[in-house]
């Protein structure tokens, strides 16, 4: 990990994984090892974080720019922590706003459609974060980017989220599904312009008239916006193709997230994105390698028929649960390492606790830079 | 529900809902606990329905199976001659399905599918998505069959509990966008059965804080909409090892030499510190059951299932549920 924070030519860290595998714990220990040891200017993009790592970061409230981390350990290396927290809906405000004049901003703003995509549409907030990502790498403040990504149910997300949004607000549907007759064009199959009429009265039947009248208002208001999202995902995924940009997989050694990490892994492949390695989070390990979890369980059994040494035999009896979570946990993690042997995989053991303060984030990062 | 209907063996006095909805932060087991409770509720030979509906395939993956299709399939047997069918709901193809039972379709349905359309609408409105697919677990959970229930009762393996205000408040999100027609009807009455007592959400939660944070904000949630919560399920549990929570090293180098092991300074040491860090582990989980507790619900505890997940840990997970130990 020192390696790549020590890279200047290392200009963002993507940590993604599925959720609930520490993908933003990590992102934060990164962050503050970047600034503390190697002097970066760094700035964190999180996207959900526990309140207690928040407030520790001091992001106590949500204003969607980043903020100076206060009381870390940098003087001596001269780096700098910033910390944000997106606000998805802020963030498509924003575009919008950049994009249109202040009249037809108001427009989509009140638009009931806008109101949903915004705020509901299963991509807005992985598209959201990478047009967050753009912005904060075109202020050029900060030489080191680190972006923690949505807890979306499948690591692909983030990938394919962007791009279906941006082809979805290019508007082809939208338009063909406003103008049946002239969309369909001489080059489409009767049947399907057929088709799109009578979907276009079903939709109407169904959801009511009101509905295509909406829908009618957000793709005018939206008109002049049409290619300049889909301009901008395609920008922020040439970054990310970019050398300047690693990816890290974050992963916990349980089967489902291992199993998304080496999809995820192949994927960038394809992609041709930089992969940096895989961050195997809560990793439990034993220090008594000497005795087996068997001999453990049987002495611990022993023990309690002879009677008198019950805390040992508890003892035993931890330390034979935690043998045996080890062998399982190492079996798992071998799924990835068998199917990427040359991406570099560094082990965090788990914490006793829960990390919630800067003291913790640097334990992380210490156990992170363990070669 | 009609007030002729017969009920074929009455519900589980523990579980009275007859649609368990089952959500959780991710990771915390979701899919694997309501995988146990449509087995639980199996017993006694009933028929019981496994449903998803985010197109993940979890179930299949639990049972070792291939891709489930949008059809309901049996998964699994109870040795009493119960069954559990799994199905994974699939928004385009329920879509279809709907505007099926209004307009015939046909191959205009099919072509419009092959051209994305459906998925054009179900995208648009993340609200019309929602309850195309609850409508059609409502409609499996009181689905009946020569007056009787085809299902006793209908386990969701639901979205998580960071979604599953959103997805479970259908009415909300399509209100604002079809104010009238036959969406808006289906809507309500989705969201009528969702408040009833045929429903129950149950939450699954680790003894870690992220997740008891969650499960304390989604039934605040789930409260505030009026949609009934069921039990709290703390999963991944472990037996309760020095429970006078005191141990110390010249006591484990007895203890090893009475039971003939090792007692070099490393063994000692090192299973000193193991011993320690669970018990800073439990202190913490400790805090977070009370947390749990001060919900003031029904809570369940699993344990961690140390042979992985096989039907053999889903039938234990499934005889704690219904607390048969």
């Amino acid at each position: 990990m020192d390696r790549i924070l020590a890279d200047r030519g290392v200009r963002i860290i993507v940590c993604c994984g599925s959720g609930g595998v520490g993908k933003t714990t990590t992102a934060a220990a990164i962050a503050l090892r970047a600034a503390e040891r190697h002097g970066r200017r760094t700035v964190v993009l999180t996207i959900d974080p526990a309140r207690r790592l928040a407030q520790s970061l001091g992001l106590t409230e949500l204003d969607n720019t980043p903020r100076q981390v206060k009381g870390i350990d940098a003087e001596e290396s001269g780096g700098e922590l910033h910390a944000m927290m997106l606000d998805m809906k802020r963030t498509f405000d924003e575009v919008v706003l950049a994009h249109t004049d202040p009249a037809r901003a108001t427009e989509i703003f009140a638009n009931p459609f806008y109101q949903a995509m915004s705020s509901t549409f299963s991509g807005t907030q992985e598209y959201m974060a990478m047009e967050k990502l753009g912005q904060l790498h075109a202020r050029g403040e900060w030489d080191l980017i680190v972006v923690d990504t949505p807890p979306s149910r499948s690591a692909l997300d983030f990938l394919d989220a962007p791009a279906r949004l941006s082809r979805f607000l290019d508007g082809r549907m939208l338009r063909l599904l406003l103008a049946p007759a002239r969309a369909g064009g001489r080059s489409m199959f009767s049947l399907v312009t057929a088709s799109l009429g009578m979907f276009s009265r079903v939709v109407q039947k169904v959801l009511g008239a009101q509905l295509l009248t909406d829908l009618g208002g957000f793709v005018a208001a939206l008109d002049s916006m049409f290619g300049g999202f889909r301009q901008r995902a395609e920008q922020t995924y040439r970054i990310l193709q970019a050398r300047e940009t690693a990816f890290l997989l974050v992963a916990a050694p349980e089967p489902d997230a291992v199993r998304e990490a080496a999809y995820f892994a192949k994927r960038l492949g394809e992609e041709r994105m930089p992969l940096a390695g895989l961050v195997l989070n809560r990793v439990h390990r034993t220090t008594v390698e000497g005795l087996s979890a068997e001999q453990s369980l049987a002495a611990a059994d022993e023990l309690d028929r002879a009677g008198g040494n019950e805390a040992t035999a508890d003892a035993l009896r931890i330390h034979a649960a935690l043998a045996e979570q080890a062998v399982r946990e190492q079996r798992v993690a071998a799924v990835f390492t068998d199917a990427h042997p040359s991406v570099p995989t560094v082990e965090v053991a788990a914490q006793p606790a829960d990390v919630h303060d800067v003291d913790g984030l640097r334990t992380v990062g210490d156990a992170l830079s363990r070669p | 529900m009609r007030a002729n209907e017969q009920v074929p063996g009455q519900v589980n006095p523990a579980w009275p809902a007859r649609l368990h909805v089952v959500t959780g932060k991710g990771g915390t087991g979701k899919t694997t606990v309501a995988a146990a409770l449509a087995l639980a509720l199996a017993a006694g030979g009933h028929r019981t329905l496994l449903a998803e509906v985010e197109g993940r395939q979890g179930i299949a993956e639990l049972f070792g199976l291939g891709p489930l299709p949008y059809e309901e399939r049996k998964v699994a047997g109870t040795a009493d001659g119960g069954e559990v069918r799994a199905l994974a709901v699939d928004p385009e193809l329920a879509l279809l399905e709907y505007l099926d039972m209004f307009y015939r379709l046909g191959a205009a349905g099919r072509a419009l599918r092959k051209f994305g359309a459906i998925d054009f609408a179900t995208t648009i409105a993340p609200g019309l998505r929602d309850v195309l697919l609850t409508g059609k677990v409502k409609e499996a959970t009181t689905r009946t069959a020569e007056r009787r229930r085809v299902y006793h009762a209908v386990v969701l393996d639901a979205p998580p509990t960071g979604r599953i205000g959103r997805f479970l408040n259908v009415t909300a999100e399509t209100a604002r966008l079809a104010k009238v027609g036959p969406i808006k009807t289906q809507s309500e009455n989705v969201a009528a059965f969702l408040r009833s007592p045929m429903t129950s959400v149950h939450v699954v939660t680790l003894l870690e804080e992220m997740p008891v944070q969650e499960t304390v904000d989604a039934i605040a949630d789930l409260d505030g909409l009026g949609i009934p919560v069921g039990k709290v399920i703390v999963n991944g549990t472990r037996p309760p090892l020095l429970a006078d929570a005191k141990v110390n090293q010249a006591e484990l180098r007895r203890g090893l030499a009475a039971a003939g092991l090792p007692t070099d300074r490393a063994t000692v040491a090192g299973l000193y510190d193991e011993a320690k860090a669970h018990l800073t582990r439990r202190e913490l989980e400790e805090s977070l059951r009370v947390e749990l507790a001060e919900l003031d619900r029904p809570i369940v505890e699993l344990p961690t299932l140390t042979s992985g997940v096989d039907r053999a840990g889903l039938d234990t997970l499934a005889a704690d549920l219904l607390g048969t130990h």
